[in-house]
């Protein structure tokens, strides 16, 4: 027997009433503070509150870091799929989904353009397209940027975001590193400048390649950087990972960083370090 | 998936053990001959350099001075251990940065005196812990390749069982990459690829197959320049003979690679991973920027 009885047992909602609220709030993984969405998309994708960065897509790095004006290039390889690569689902049809979602065709952008009064030439990579993995085409892209720092003596940055190589391209994505890494040495002995932005997250066959190869390796706060996972590493040696294992922070205290920078200084830093190596005494 | 369109009332029989993984299990055999007893065999002269001169010496990596036909050359490979306790203590052959740093200076050693460098591969891939991660694993890696790629000798790499992904790759840009036959080269292990893509460790037999990493098919894909035979049934029924092979081809490639100017060389080398796994076409820009 019931206290209350209700003859309709049907609630309808009000359409009207619905307030939306999803998306307009972020809970900040730095602060665990609710932030005002729209209070980070001007601030960077920055906490304003404390300074945690959040991810950045390649086109807002490009834009954030380059003045208008800049050209995007080498935007039109898409990978043969060299393996033929089926797992739970055929490798062709995640790039397929990937690059509906993204607008891109890989893990990668390139662009050109000036910094301040510096030409530079500018790779970028996206981690929202198959976890910014690198396959023929991202090592591909990267060399080809090189190419163009090799041609016109410019210098080049490159701003990687990456789980590693992409595992469905297998060897071939393996030779991606030796690739890259060949062609920073042409630029090393030309002289020409070459710098690694580090950013969240960025693991394997990329750690073990070109974002470790710069004349400046830098990064941006609370980046995660490393060459195995944390979950390998706790199974190989079982036992738990000290705090702050893999961030920007330990990296830089374990000397594997020059220097540590936040988004909104990045420009600046960039363009005062490229000066220093290009100009003439 | 191709059990799915099976009818469901289909007796279930055992699927067969792919290719690949008869490999996989070959190349790890543990009566296979190791780095070390190729370094035995087919050198003369071999004497140890120990140490990285910036942290220590790693268990997991030798390299040292020997001669090859009575002529000087580097060697480097990794080493596994035979016993329980001595694959503890050389981390089942998996080197720390310090191992890498160690590789890269006796290189280096090897350029300033003109000598040509064999390195002999068999390792699951580079140590994945703490310390390689406090050392700069990443960096070790990345400064090998970039190295190598303008070493100015000539480079003979041979993947003898294991060629773990970047951890072989910081050995193995060289003039030649050479693969046994029963050996397999890979980005990942399948039992790494199988728990990250299959999300289960046991379809590690499908994983190897789907990875394409036996020599036979890193050949086709153009990402080794040469495959050595290997006694019937795998190198470890008959290791003599396995060196005498692998003796031959090392020959036949250093002589190639000797009559050569040091500047094509270099050239040579660099072509050949600039053009090497170039899986892309162009196309249409998807881009909307």
């Amino acid at each position: 027997m019931t206290w209350f009885k209700r003859d309709d047992n049907e609630i309808q909602p009000n359409d009207d009433h619905e307030v939306k609220t999803e998306g307009l709030w972020v809970k900040c993984p730095g602060c665990r503070k609710t932030i005002w969405k729209a209070d980070i998309d001007a601030n960077l994708q920055v906490c304003p509150n404390c300074g945690h960065h959040f991810k950045f897509s390649a086109r807002e790095r490009i834009e954030n870091l380059l003045e208008p004006g800049f050209e995007l290039v080498d935007l039109d390889l898409v990978s043969t799929d060299p393996l033929e690569f089926t797992d739970l689902k055929p490798y062709k049809s995640r790039l397929a989904q990937t690059q509906k979602k993204t607008g891109l065709n890989d893990a990668i952008i390139n662009a050109v353009g000036r910094m301040g009064d510096l030409d530079v030439i500018l790779s970028v990579m996206e981690y929202g397209f198959i976890g910014g993995s690198m396959g023929a085409v991202v090592g591909e892209t990267i060399t080809r940027a090189a190419d163009r720092a090799l041609e016109s003596r410019r210098p080049l940055i490159v701003v990687s975001a990456s789980g590693g190589a992409r595992m469905q391209e297998g060897i071939a994505s393996l030779m991606q590193l030796a690739k890259v890494s060949s062609v920073l040495a042409k630029l090393d002995d030309a002289k020409i400048p070459y710098i690694s932005l580090i950013t969240d997250p960025t693991y394997g066959g990329v750690t073990a390649s070109f974002a470790m190869l710069g004349d400046l390796n830098i990064a941006e706060p609370g980046a995660l950087i490393g060459f195995a996972g944390p979950r390998v590493i706790e199974q190989t040696i079982r036992q738990k990972l000290p705090e702050g294992f893999q961030r920007s922070e330990f990296l830089l205290e374990h000397g594997f960083l020059d220097a540590i920078v936040e988004r909104k200084d990045l420009k600046s830093y960039l363009a005062q370090s490229l000066k220093w190596m290009t100009e003439k005494a | 998936m191709a059990e799915n369109t099976a009818p469901k009332s289909a007796p279930s029989v055992a699927p067969p053990v792919p290719e690949a993984w008869v490999k996989t299990e070959l190349a790890r055999h543990p009566q296979r001959p190791y780095p070390m007893d190729y370094i035995e065999a087919l050198f003369t002269d071999f004497s140890e350099i120990h140490g990285d001169r910036q942290f220590g010496d790693d268990p997991a990596m030798a390299a040292g001075m020997a001669r090859f036909h009575g002529q000087p050359v580097a060697v480097i490979g990794n080493l596994k251990g035979r016993s329980l306790k001595e694959r503890v203590a050389r981390k089942f052959g998996s080197p720390d940065p310090e191992g890498y740093r160690k590789a890269l200076r006796v290189m280096k050693f090897a350029e300033k005196y003109g000598h040509p460098i064999f390195t002999f591969i068999d390792l699951a891939g580079a140590n994945p812990g703490l310390g390689a991660e406090e050392r700069g694993q990443g960096e070790a890696i990345a400064r090998n390749l970039l190295e190598m790629s303008r070493l100015r000798v000539p480079t003979i790499a041979t993947v003898t069982g294991e060629g773990g992904s970047g951890g072989a790759l910081a050995l193995a840009v060289a003039d030649r990459v050479l693969m046994l036959e029963n050996t397999i080269y890979s980005v990942i292990s399948p039992e790494g690829c199988a728990s990250i893509m299959w999300k289960d460790a046991s379809k590690k037999q499908q994983a190897a197959a789907a990875l394409r990493y036996t020599a036979t098919d890193v050949k086709r894909l153009g990402c080794v320049d040469d495959v050595i035979d290997e006694p019937q049934g795998g190198t470890h029924n008959d290791p003599a003979l396995a060196f005498e092979m692998v003796n031959k081809k090392l020959t036949q490639h250093l002589a190639a690679l000797q009559s050569q100017s040091i500047e094509d060389l270099l050239a040579a080398r660099y072509a050949k991973f600039r053009n090497i796994a170039q899986f892309y076409t162009v196309a249409g820009v998807a881009a909307s920027a």
